[in-house]
């Protein structure tokens, strides 16, 4: 039954219903009628999800000429277009071209590895000199950066499906973060507790951030997105507050604003051994967005949840504490992104910095609104931040093009799914009932 | 102005919301449109009005074809509507409404403020208006806020006058004043499209009738024509406008309020000490004009509002601080007042709004977790009892009409065990059929036991029901009534009349809860 739950279905009359006449001809229209299936939740909707493909290819198409047309070798080209418009042309093709294979090379898959896999005078010595583990290393990389991406988005999300928008990773991040990297570093645990202790305690100091907000919102009616926005700053100062004094958190003997390294019995195991970074911090992120969907669809709190986001004013009369709701929605919401926080500091970076919160708060943003507010749509949105992160840099380093091209990408993808009547227009679709997390978030959510 | 519609077509998608529609209204005459909800009356005035653009059929004024691109040519044309929720602006002055979009300006574009005032006062005096154009829209009762859209559509010039629905909104004694202000609008020339649902009115007013069904006119008939007749072309099948019931056989007192007073946030008093009691197998109507604290009462009884005094008795349990929740668990079951904001959620589909208040419980949840088959099981089950037209329990209950709609509000209400049903406006934006299926539902909780507290501006429908009926004025209970007493007195005590109340005092003192 939940599966008939969506948010992306706006309501229209279903042809073929045995009703007494034209109940409602002002609404018609048909609606995409898809059979719910429990692994297509997230992508239920046919037509929100042509409109999220057609918005990532256009975001490509744009990526790929605004690239043409900024490249300094290429704009030298096109001074001669006239005389040899030919070469001109093959150089933009290139350059857009090239910068997208570079990228896919850095996230996927690279040929060359595999080239050098198979001159190795051994199976034997190639494993252990890690020239298998190179050819796994993009995809590697790509889980590694979608991890924080995947767990911040489902806090993004999950709030999303109640009704509210979740500013607030950052702050929420920072909060886990700092508890996750304290008990990594100030305190001593054995083996396997130490990791899971330190990974717990991402998720309380979250929680604990998150709940502020939907506690404040319960019990003032503070709107969640102004208390977010402010804890984003409220938390990002206190880190840097943290980091300044030795006895706070700063690391001893130095000037940095950094901490010690946290044990290595907090490091998050490795999942396919020393040459690739992919550990279990994915694994969480993974189980995260399957709780996530089992919470929201199978379980009464979802229900609630649900039922709370849709309309509060039904939920209350059905006997629904919408205010207890909103509360704990925030604590589970900044949970996660505290477990992001946690992924991050146990998984990669292993001492915290003022700047390890980085852009996940707003990225996570983009990836619930890509996902269109489910879990599995957050897990391959993730995915495809994350491979976008995870290829930039050899994208860079090979043909001169800016890292800064992923965050246009994300910023067009994000523009076309908002704002789904662009994406209509551009491939002439017909209007059609999507009314998904781009139309809530263009008319701003809880309005 | 003689209007003529002829062949008018339209179609959603595979919908046909008219189908062929043939109209001609007289110059001077009031022509009644009468028809259920979905019919198609609503489309074909917007068609007229210019919001719609027919697919066939053509409008003719004065026997020359006219086409309406938007609402601006229809008002150009000497067509002028009044829609069921005005189109104010609260915080402006009745002239300043009046002349909005239309404003006439002095040199250096400053607003003709004086000549808007005199035109407003000039129509006021002519149809015998009795609006003031310096009053603030917010201030005015809801009947003068019709009076002011009227202004608005005789200001540009209307010929023929489109009213939707005008007296869903009004006191029995604004009708009439409504009544004789379209008399007199008849008189000067204009002519008036007046839509209702209702068969009284439209017998008292029109000159004309043409009754619409699925979209296509079924008859013409003078307003000669019984209440009987117009509702079985109507329908399409003869109907039985009053539910027959046996008398009450009321038991204990099972709901028992004392001296409740609310008040909102602002210091706002809503009700004021009401007192009474609904006892088992009885149907206590509470009559009154919308917004006289009749929808307050019914939030507070279900613990959606604070009480500010007084108590609340459930079988002599006190509920007065419940959530409501523990008011569901105690035995209340509650059809709200505005049953797509209050009653369900309208992107859920059927399955789910029928457990909405149950999911918790058993067999629909163990733990935490769901048991979706016996949710759907249930669903299916309920469906088929309350006979909801819909293709599946998983559909948005949100795609379903106002009837269906109420039907699985009543599906889920009467499913879980209840002593006490109280039914907001239970019938409100619903057709004939539905009215019917709704009225047998509560007869039928009555006869086997439960209290029924039935709120209804529809005199009607309080009619119909009630077994005793209380009068709320001002969020004071003004007066209990056998369903006997005439329309007047109801009316009076519905309006507030000092010499009503007073004669309440002898039958007051039979004490709250006392059966007709």
């Amino acid at each position: 039954m939940s599966e008939q739950a969506p948010a992306s279905d706006a309501p229209g009359p279903v042809p073929g219903t045995p009703g007494p006449g034209p109940d409602d001809p002002q609404s018609g229209g048909h609606r995409a009628r898809v059979s719910g299936r429990a692994l297509w939740y997230s992508l239920r909707s046919g037509n929100a999800f042509i409109i999220t493909v057609l918005a990532l290819i256009t975001a490509l198409v744009v990526g790929g000429l605004l690239n043409a047309f900024t490249n300094t070798t290429v704009l030298h080209a096109w001074g001669d277009f006239f005389s040899a418009p030919g070469h001109a042309l093959a150089l933009a093709w290139d350059t857009a071209v090239g910068a997208y294979v570079e990228m896919f090379e850095g996230s996927i898959f690279n040929p060359h590895t595999v080239a050098a896999l198979f001159s190795q005078a051994s199976f034997g010595t190639a494993i252990h000199d890690g020239y298998l583990s190179a050819v796994f290393n993009p995809l590697s990389e790509t889980c590694v950066q979608a991890t924080p991406l995947i767990l911040a988005g489902l806090a993004v999300a999950l709030p999303y499906q109640a009704g509210m928008f979740n500013i607030g990773g950052q702050s929420q991040f920072i909060g886990g973060a700092i508890v996750a990297t304290y008990l990594g570093y100030g305190v001593s645990m054995p083996v396997v507790v130490h990791v899971i202790a330190c990974v717990i305690g991402g998720f309380v100091g979250g929680a604990a951030i998150g709940w502020i907000v939907g506690e404040l919102k319960a019990r003032t009616g503070a709107h969640e997105v102004i208390v977010t926005i402010m804890l984003n700053y409220v938390l990002a100062y206190f880190l840097a507050y943290l980091l300044s004094y030795g006895y706070l958190m700063q690391a001893p003997g130095t000037v940095n604003p950094i901490t010690a390294p946290i044990a290595g019995n907090a490091h998050l195991p490795l999942l396919f051994g020393s040459h690739l970074r992919i550990n279990a911090g994915f694994l969480l992120a993974l189980a995260c967005a399957a709780g996530i969907w089992w919470l929201l669809s199978r379980t009464t709190v979802g229900f609630e949840f649900r039922s709370v986001g849709k309309n509060p004013s039904a939920a209350r009369v059905a006997g629904m504490n919408v205010e207890r709701n909103w509360a704990l929605v925030m604590l589970i919401a900044g949970g996660l992104a505290g477990l992001a926080g946690a992924a991050v500091i146990q998984g990669t970076d292993f001492t915290l910095n003022n700047q390890s919160f980085g852009t996940y708060g707003i990225d996570a943003i983009t990836v619930a609104l890509l996902g269109r507010g489910r879990p599995l749509g957050v897990v391959l949105a993730g995915l495809l931040f994350g491979a976008l992160h995870a290829g930039a840099p050899l994208m860079q380093a090979a043909t001169g093009t800016p890292v800064d091209m992923v965050e246009v990408l994300q910023a067009v993808v994000v523009l076309f799914i908002a704002a789904p009547p662009l994406i209509r227009a551009i491939f002439r679709l017909r209007a059609a009932g999507v009314a998904g997390v781009g139309e809530v978030l263009s008319k701003g959510w809880n309005a | 102005m003689e209007l003529e519609l002829t062949g008018i077509t339209k179609r959603f998608g595979s919908l046909v919301a008219n189908d062929h529609i043939d109209l001609s209204v007289a110059p001077a005459q009031v022509h009644a449109l009468l028809g259920e909800n979905g019919a198609g009356k609503s489309t074909l005035m917007n068609v007229l009005y210019g919001l719609l653009q027919p697919d066939e059929g053509q409008i003719l004024i004065d026997g020359k074809p006219a086409s309406f691109g938007s609402p601006r040519d229809a008002i150009a044309a000497g067509i002028g509507m009044v829609h069921q929720h005005f189109m104010l602006v609260p915080v402006f002055t009745v002239a300043e409404n009046v002349t909005l979009g239309i404003e006439e300006t002095r040199p250096l574009g400053l607003l003709d403020r004086r000549k808007a005032r005199q035109d407003v006062r000039e129509l006021s005096r002519r149809y015998g208006l009795d609006v003031d154009p310096d009053a603030l829209v917010e201030n005015l009762p809801v009947g003068i806020q019709q009076r002011v859209e009227i202004v608005k559509a005789l200001v540009r010039q209307a010929k023929v006058l489109i009213l939707d629905e005008p007296t869903a909104v009004l006191t029995p004694a604004e009708t009439q004043d409504l009544f004789r202000i379209i008399g007199q609008l008849k008189a000067g020339g204009t002519s008036v499209v007046f839509i209702s649902h209702k068969l009284k009115e439209v017998q008292a007013i029109a000159d004309t009738i043409t009754v619409l069904r699925r979209g296509a006119v079924v008859g013409e008939r003078p307003p000669t024509a019984s209440e009987d007749e117009l509702a079985a072309l109507m329908v399409g099948r003869n109907v039985q406008l009053r539910v027959s019931k046996q008398p009450a056989k009321p038991g204990d007192v099972v709901l028992e309020v004392s001296d409740l007073t609310v008040t909102d946030e602002t210091g706002r008093v809503w009700v004021n000490g009401a007192s009474f009691g609904v006892r088992a197998g009885e149907i206590l109507g509470v009559a009154g004009v919308q917004g006289n604290g009749q929808t307050e009462l019914c939030e507070a009884l279900m613990g959606l509002r604070p009480t500010a005094t007084g108590t609340v008795r459930l079988n002599g349990r006190d509920l007065t601080h419940a959530t409501p929740r523990q008011r569901l668990r105690a035995g209340v079951a509650y059809v709200p007042e505005d049953r797509q904001e209050d009653g369900l959620i309208g992107d859920f589909a059927v399955a789910d709004n029928i457990v909405l208040d149950t999911y918790d419980q058993p067999p629909f949840a163990s733990g935490i977790n769901l048991n979706l088959g016996a949710i759907t099981a249930y669903a299916t089950e309920r469906v088929a009892e309350f006979d909801v037209r819909t293709t599946s329990v998983a559909t948005p209950v949100g795609t379903l009409s106002g009837g269906n709609q109420q039907k699985v509000i009543l599906a889920r209400e009467l499913g879980h065990e209840h002593k006490l049903l109280v039914a907001s406006q239970p019938t409100r934006g619903l057709d004939v059929g539905s009215i019917e299926f709704v009225h047998r539902r509560i007869v039928e909780q009555r006869d086997h036991g439960v209290a029924v507290l039935i709120v209804s501006a529809e005199l009607d429908e309080i009619y119909a029901l009630a077994d005793r009926i209380a009068v709320m004025y001002e969020g004071k209970i003004t007066g209990f009534r056998p369903p006997t007493v005439p329309v007047s007195e109801l009316g009076r005590l519905m309006a507030g009349s000092a010499e009503a109340a007073e004669a309440t005092e002898a039958t007051e003192a039979e004490a709250p809860g006392a059966g007709p």
